[in-house]
């Protein structure tokens, strides 16, 4: 905090924390560790749990099973207003009734601080809103409710700080200034972030740690390259970000497993495969692709994995060329190539090769099908464009 | 420029629309208007009049048009007690249904979940019985030998041994009667706030109580006076409960008017009672709504 003295920063920890709603599990058994200071994301489509999950955090909700320990403390029999907890809504929440000041205000006059101007007038001057201090909320633009929102909660200088999706209710070019905004505040203040949303860009950007969520369960969980680079089931590998999956058999495993899957072999490093038996789905993420036209094909580093097919579409999108490639066996696999490289881009039905490093392949267990968080992701993008 | 006249035109003819569309809007304003000239402002002005009016000298016992406003001073002068005590009753009655009316709108806005419309029938049921009808009712409730009164006698809560014919049971039937006004309005403003403005309270160190008191009370605002208002009013008018629940010594008002209406047939003090009653109601109104400050929370 400006002007505050050195605090302790502490961690979050849920254990095996569980909520059930009648007869579904919203959330499963949940363990996360958020270590102190990081700011962490917990991504996943609307009804994975993932807001469940932050309203028992914040106390507003109460586990089934499980316990929710900050620092050492256990705080889950803590009520709301015990907790060393502060929200930041997804509709702001802000009181209607009171100005701005008396909004930010609201937390340390709750706990019987005298003098609150000092702090006040701090907390809105690093939000940028010492000059509204004495409008109402309706009187505000959604970004600076938003950004009172965020000053409400961090002037308590709570353990840890609960944003429960933001920004989903700023326009596309407001969101993505916010995001840079909250990522210098996080910094600025060193305090633990929880941030909840189902748009994997936004978490991508801003988190440290990343916990894809599906089902009241995590899927994977690391720094958000880690995860994007080195997807560990077919669900994160289709709801973080894009990929092109192919169904396969492992013919040899040894520090390199590799693959045939329709008459064609693949290489992936041992350690990038999960698939426990036979069958495997390897996967690459488009921007790893070159598309190459066929008689080209010699340019291509010995040992990449490559694919033969026919280019069905073709569209530039100013930063990239987005291809769309039908192989022979009826796929569509889709690559993004770097509009830097010099030459001629590749035209609607011409024959191309498609080749990766084997260090960018993944593999992944087939079990749970290869649209496994597919739907979802098209959803968001959907809604995005709506937005 | 080229689009410069076709740009004027058109908002020539959006002013023009808008123009029309005002014209209708006064248009749909005369039935209402008309309504209240006949049926409000015609018998104000008669009422007013009437209260000026003195005793014919030739004829005694009627009464010609004149400006005698020692009509309204003598009427206080005789009447002060009844009018104190209705404000009194009026008032009791309005904090009583508030305190009942309160809880009971808070339970149906946030807990009844899908008992909500069920409960909101229940508070106005009720009212599909005739007001006189209910009234009556309670003389039989607090009858001398009725289970209220003799239950409350048995631990010795009753000074005057008896509810009925007391100032207890004419106030006890003004709240009961104006519940509903007081429930209704309450429930209406509870019910339009944001349940997540108290999870976020909790969330930011208030106890249950201090968020009642700063999220909750303050924003069920609009509900509080409009139902104090809606209760306060016409009770003090009242003069059903006072003649039916309450003895020669608990008499309002509205029974002081209906006497020298119906009765006396005194019509200049009537009128100079009524619309004295009209005038005070009317600034403690305005007084009320300017303390209580809601206007921008309406």
């Amino acid at each position: 905090m400006p002007g505050g003295v050195a605090r302790k920063v502490e961690d979050l920890r849920l254990v095996n924390l569980t909520k059930q709603f009648g007869g579904t599990k919203a959330v499963d058994d949940l363990s996360i560790t958020s270590p102190a200071g990081s700011f962490f994301a917990l991504l996943g489509a609307s009804g994975c749990g993932k807001t469940t999950t932050l309203r028992m955090v914040a106390g507003l909700e109460d586990p089934t099973h499980g316990q929710i320990f900050i620092g050492d403390q256990d705080v889950t029999e803590l009520r709301a207003f015990q907790r060393p907890v502060n929200t930041v809504f997804q509709s702001y929440a802000l009181f209607p009734h009171l100005d701005i000041f008396e909004n930010v205000a609201f937390g340390l006059r709750r706990r019987g601080v005298k003098d609150v101007d000092d702090q006040v007038i701090a907390i809105l001057e690093l939000v940028e809103l010492s000059a509204l201090a004495r409008r109402k909320p309706s009187q505000l633009s959604g970004g600076q409710q938003q950004r009172v929102a965020v000053a409400r909660a961090l002037i308590n200088q709570p353990d840890v700080l609960l944003l429960d999706e933001p920004l989903g209710a700023l326009d596309l070019k407001l969101r993505r200034q916010m995001q840079i905004e909250l990522k210098r505040i996080q910094s600025e203040v060193g305090t633990t972030f929880v941030h909840v949303t189902h748009d994997q860009e936004e978490a991508m950007t801003m988190a440290d740690t990343v916990a894809v969520m599906n089902a009241g369960r995590i899927e994977q969980m690391g720094h958000p390259a880690e995860v994007y680079e080195l997807p560990r089931t077919i669900f994160v590998a289709n709801f973080l970000g894009q990929s092109n999956l192919i169904q396969g058999m492992k013919v040899s495993t040894g520090d390199v497993v590799e693959v045939s899957a329709n008459g064609l072999g693949f290489r992936i490093p041992s350690k990038r495969n999960v698939a426990p038996g036979q069958s495997i789905v390897i996967g690459v993420r488009p921007e790893k692709i070159m598309v190459l036209d066929a008689h080209d094909e010699s340019k291509l580093p010995a040992g990449h994995n490559r694919i033969y097919g026919t280019v069905t579409d073709v569209s530039y999108t100013g930063v990239s060329t987005q291809y769309l490639v039908e192989t022979p066996w009826g796929q569509s696999i889709i690559a993004f190539e770097q509009n830097s490289i010099v030459g001629d881009r590749c035209e609607l039905g011409d024959p191309v090769v498609l080749g990766w490093a084997p260090e960018h392949t993944f593999g992944l267990d087939p079990a749970e099908g290869l649209n496994a968080g597919l739907d979802h992701a098209v959803l968001e993008l959907e809604s995005d464009t709506e937005a | 420029m080229a689009p410069v006249v076709p740009v004027a035109s058109v908002t020539t003819k959006v002013a023009q629309a808008s123009k029309q569309r005002s014209r209708i809007a006064y248009l749909l304003l005369i039935p209402g208007l008309g309504w209240l000239a006949i049926f409000f402002v015609i018998p104000l002005v008669t009422l007013f009049m009437t209260s000026l009016q003195a005793e014919s000298a030739s004829k005694p016992g009627t009464y010609v048009p004149g400006i005698q406003f020692s009509n309204y001073t003598d009427a206080l002068a005789e009447y002060w007690p009844q009018f104190v005590r209705s404000f009194v009753y009026a008032g009791l009655a309005t904090a009583f249904a508030l305190v009942i009316a309160y809880p009971l709108a808070y339970f149906i806005a946030f807990k009844a979940g899908n008992w909500r419309s069920l409960m909101l029938v229940l508070v106005v049921a009720p009212a599909f019985a005739s007001f006189l009808l209910r009234t009556y009712a309670w003389k039989t409730i607090l009858a001398d030998d009725g289970p209220v009164t003799s239950g409350l006698n048995a631990l010795h809560l009753l000074p005057d041994g008896r509810i009925l014919n007391t100032g207890i049971a004419v106030v006890a039937g003004l709240t009961y009667n104006f519940l509903p006004f007081m429930v209704l309005p309450l429930y209406a403003s509870l019910d339009k706030i944001d349940y997540r403005l108290i999870e976020a309270g909790n969330d930011l160190y208030g106890s249950p109580q201090q968020v009642f008191r700063k999220v909750t009370w303050p924003l069920s605002m609009p509900g509080v006076v409009a139902g104090t208002l809606l209760t306060f009013i016409p009770a003090a008018g009242d003069f059903i409960n006072a003649e039916l629940l309450g003895s020669t010594k608990d008499k309002m008002i509205g029974n002081v008017i209906q006497t020298n209406f119906i009765e006396f047939r005194d019509y200049p003090t009537a009128s100079a009672l009524s619309f004295a009653l009209m005038a005070v109601i009317l600034v403690m109104v305005l007084s009320y709504i300017r303390r209580s400050g809601t206007e921008d929370l309406v």
